[in-house]
């Protein structure tokens, strides 16, 4: 599956548009990590815990958007965008969109 | 009057090792900016730029940083006034600019000669920050070509 946040693939030409797909997922974060995130908020700084929790939370955002996409029979999603909302006190949704095409 | 004691002591320690942390944060930043300085970074779609066959990869960095006591303490002071809350610009900036490397770096381990169509985005992960902790998530996105 070809991802990008262009509107077409880089050398490939679009045969066909098969419409909007998308993958979410919601995230809490864990207590160990918020102990350690409270001392680190006193010196400020990189929270790497969280840094890594949200990688992952968006890769299976786009893994969930690739699985949608391949339903409908697309070799790649353009026009990418991605969300992070906070919807609950420690909680945070991630979401990804696009447009699944099929490339040549 | 303990309770000064240790807000006092908090304050203190979030002003001298935070302000440590954003030097060194600062000048980190500064040097890995000057190694991927050779690779353009647009936010345009423009299929112009796209020289014809190529590949193309989609490349994110993200970081998720945090505000120091001091900051924070300063910040909801400065919201009672209204206006500039300088204290948190720095820190944004920091985190986008450390967002938009780690993309920059993504992007040239897999061999990219230039990063298009970026966005940058920047999301709280706290509703409300009187619960202590102040963490922003800034993301950056694009797509490397070759």
């Amino acid at each position: 599956m070809l991802l990008t946040t262009l509107e077409s693939v880089p050398g490939r030409k679009t045969v066909r548009h098969l419409g909007l797909v998308q993958g979410s997922t919601v995230r809490a974060k864990n207590v160990g990590k918020d102990i350690l995130a409270g001392f680190k908020n006193i010196v400020g700084g990189e929270l790497k815990g969280y840094t890594e929790l949200l990688q992952e939370a968006r890769q299976e955002a786009t893994n969930r958007m690739i699985q949608d996409a391949t339903k409908m029979g697309a070799n790649a999603i353009v026009n990418i965008r991605f969300g992070t909302s906070s919807i609950a006190q420690g909680a945070a949704e991630l979401f990804a969109y696009g447009t699944a095409v099929v490339v040549e | 009057m303990e309770g000064l004691i240790v807000f006092l002591g908090l304050l203190l320690i979030g002003y001298v090792v935070g302000t440590q942390t954003e030097k060194s944060h600062v000048r980190d930043i500064e040097q890995r900016e000057q190694k991927v300085r050779h690779v353009p970074v647009y936010n345009l779609s423009n299929c112009e730029l796209v020289p014809p066959a190529q590949t193309s990869t989609m490349v994110v960095g993200s970081v998720v940083i945090s505000s120091d006591y001091f900051k924070t303490v300063m910040a909801s002071l400065l919201s009672l006034i209204g206006g500039r809350i300088s204290v948190y610009e720095g820190l944004l900036e920091r985190g986008r600019r450390e967002a938009l490397l780690r993309m920059k770096e993504e992007a040239i381990a897999w061999g990219a000669s230039q990063v298009l169509n970026v966005r940058i985005e920047s999301a709280s992960l706290n509703g409300d920050t009187s619960n202590g902790l102040m963490a922003i998530e800034v993301m950056a996105y694009g797509t490397g070509i070759r």
